[in-house]
């Protein structure tokens, strides 16, 4: 029985170990980082911290990604809402295959897309602007909406569409009165992952942004290839990424598992 | 299961989200196919060269190369983290206050940018300033994947095992949750070992889901770019040069279209059929998972 | 917009519209007469017409890939599109 608790504990430490340490780094001063070993910081400080928020070239990276996640999660649910429901609902011509093709787009590789999607959103005036890299991440982030939006969809008795109508509800005051409070936790659990899968995502994002909406993710990485590299602020940018994920988190707690068994991610 | 109606106007619902995927999947897609049969020297001057890129991807080393490493690394992956996500999610406990300490911390990795996820290993393995690197150069153990190319794959496999395990504890922490008391109290009265247990009780009651993490795993070991990409750029070498390094290190880095557009497009299709594989194992199993099988 | 950056060349055209020919014809045929005609072929699971389209497609696409890998230099790639269509018939006729 004591074995039995000591994995999940051992695997815990394990996971937590390198989120310890980088969060550990992001409160040293590079002095300390490079010359002695510690396991906390001697001289606590907030100097990485303070460089991340009063530099524009590194602060403009979360308001670029925070804008493209956004505009990203309201166009994901906005449009994915009325195709899970037809899907959930009705059966029509090329249904099963219509769903299966935008499926194959979520497993896709990234690297297929990005040398066509320069060309793409260049020709077309969007290169290095938000809405190119959101529209860009809806290639996978729709049909995972959709995906998602249908399995809780198809959960909500039928009935309750039949008795609204009856009731004499037109379609779209049916849907938003009735049908959206219905299925708001799974509108919630769609946001979440579109947020996530739009916020972790770098190929697309760092091929399709020069300057202007270049997103932390690529600031990051470009930090990491010059010479002379500050660590103490490269490891408070990384723990300053990892804060929204741990508060959504926090805030979809029980339904992760749920969220998850789906098999829908 | 719900009864569907035929219903041709739910086409209009499903237009939007048809139009913006198509509008970034197909057009990209017949742009890499018009790519791969051609050749060009930049200025949108193109030249006819038919199947020889194909040709030439098929018979490359490089491409072999990097396809066998890739399909070793997803191999290696699936047979590390799935005994090992199913040991965990069965020493877990059920009940208590446990329960949301182990399910919030092990959500944790799956929810960092993927790209600090290799930040984070890049950091934490490096002999100088990290505690992984540091221990165990103390420790007298030779190690710098930066160098040495066996350490760099042993970098990328512990990260990657970091970083996804949760999904599979995730995954048959569900399924385990949805066996009723009623069999384990019946088992005990039958004095069932442990083993007999796992193999009549558990292991049935996990077949769906853990069907689920070993695709999703293949599939997404399978594109693998962002993580190494970060941590040895696909170095020392090309020891670490998965499939999409490779691919975009051809396509964006040397901008050779027409090699880079031959590979994406036999890339896209094996994905495709391993797409195909899932959706439709997946389904079938969804048809048959009335008689028992738990969400 | 300028789309010369996609590079059209005739026979990408022409591969395209056959596809989407074939696309229309499998949704006039579904209209006309709906349902798929599923069945439970040699693979031990219920297919459609659409999904011995895809197979048919899909697995043409593998063979002219082998042939390419095996015999590329020596034989004609309209070797591979015949055994290709056959591959097809048999597809649309067992599975």
């Amino acid at each position: 029985m004591r074995l039995k608790n000591f994995i999940p504990v051992l695997y815990i430490v394990f996971l937590l170990l390198p989120i310890y340490w980088l969060v550990n780094m992001s409160f040293k001063t590079n002095d300390e980082i490079l010359s002695v070993f510690t396991l906390w910081p001697q001289n606590l400080t907030l100097h990485n911290y303070r460089v991340i928020f009063t530099d524009a070239s590194w602060y403009s990276g979360y308001i670029n990604s925070m804008i493209y996640v956004s505009i990203n999660v309201v166009i994901s649910v906005t449009f994915a809402l009325p195709a899970a429901y037809a899907f959930s609902r009705y059966s029509f011509v090329g249904d099963k295959h219509l769903f299966f093709w935008l499926l194959t787009n979520r497993m896709a590789p990234p690297a297929v897309f990005a040398l066509p999607f320069f060309q793409l959103y260049s020709s077309i005036g969007l290169f290095d602007t938000h809405i190119a890299v959101a529209v860009a991440h809806c290639l996978f982030n729709l049909p995972l909406a959709v995906w998602i939006l249908e399995g809780f969809m198809s959960g909500i008795p039928k009935e309750i569409d039949e008795t609204a109508f009856v009731d004499g509800y037109s379609w779209p005051r049916f849907f938003v009165k009735i049908f959206i409070p219905n299925i708001a936790s799974g509108i919630g659990v769609t946001a979440f992952f579109c947020f996530m899968f739009s916020w972790v995502e770098l190929l697309l994002a760092r091929t399709l942004t020069a300057v202007n909406a270049k997103p932390i993710s690529a600031i990051m990485t470009r930090t990491v290839s010059a010479s002379g590299l500050d660590w103490g602020v490269l490891a408070a940018a990384g723990v300053l990424t990892i804060l929204p994920g741990a508060l959504v988190i926090w805030f979809v707690r029980n339904h992760i598992a749920k969220g998850f068994a789906l098999g829908r991610v | 299961m719900i009864v569907k109606q035929t219903n041709q106007k739910a086409w209009f619902m499903v237009l939007p989200v048809f139009l913006v995927v198509a509008f970034s999947a197909v057009i990209p897609l017949m742009t890499v196919v018009n790519y791969s049969v051609q050749d060009t020297f930049g200025n949108n001057v193109f030249f006819w060269v038919g199947m020889d890129w194909f040709k030439e991807l098929i018979h490359s080393d490089r491409f072999h190369a990097a396809f066998l490493r890739q399909l070793l690394f997803s191999g290696i992956i699936l047979a590390i983290e799935v005994p090992l996500g199913i040991v965990i999610a069965l020493a877990m406990p059920r009940k208590g206050w446990g329960v949301p300490v182990c399910l919030i911390s092990m959500a944790l990795p799956l929810l960092i940018p993927w790209n600090v996820v290799g930040t984070i290993w890049q950091i934490f393995g490096r002999v100088d300033i990290g505690l992984l690197g540091h221990s165990l150069a103390s420790l007298g153990i030779d190690y710098n994947y930066t160098q040495d190319p066996i350490a760099a794959w042993l970098t990328v496999i512990v990260m990657d095992v970091w970083h996804w395990t949760s999904l599979v504890v995730l995954l048959c922490y569900a399924g385990l949750c949805s066996i009723p008391d009623a069999y384990y109290q019946a088992a005990k009265i039958d004095g069932a070992s442990r083993w007999s247990v796992f193999r009549y009780i558990q292991l049935p009651k996990m077949q769906r889901v853990l069907l689920i993490a070993i695709l999703l795993r293949f599939m997404d070991s399978f594109m693998i770019y962002t993580e190494p990409f970060v941590i040895t750029g696909g170095g020392p070498g090309n020891s670490t040069t998965f499939m999409s390094i490779d691919l975009v290190k051809m396509a964006v880095g040397q901008f050779d279209l027409g090699p880079a557009a031959a590979m994406s497009l036999v890339y896209f299709l094996v994905i495709l059929l391993l797409s195909w594989v899932f959706y439709t194992v997946m389904s079938n199993i969804g048809e048959n998972s009335s008689n028992g099988g738990g969400r | 917009m300028n789309f010369d950056w996609m590079a059209w060349t005739a026979p990408t055209a022409a591969f395209f519209l056959i596809i989407f020919c074939l696309l229309v014809t499998l949704t006039v045929w579904e209209i006309r007469n709906p349902g798929g005609s599923p069945r439970l072929g040699i693979l031990r699971f219920e297919t459609t017409r659409g999904d011995r389209l895809f197979v048919s497609l899909l697995g043409a696409a593998f063979i002219h890939i082998i042939w390419l890998a095996l015999f590329g230099d020596a034989l004609s790639l309209w070797w591979a599109f015949a055994i290709a269509c056959v591959y097809a018939v048999g597809v649309f006729r067992w599975v």
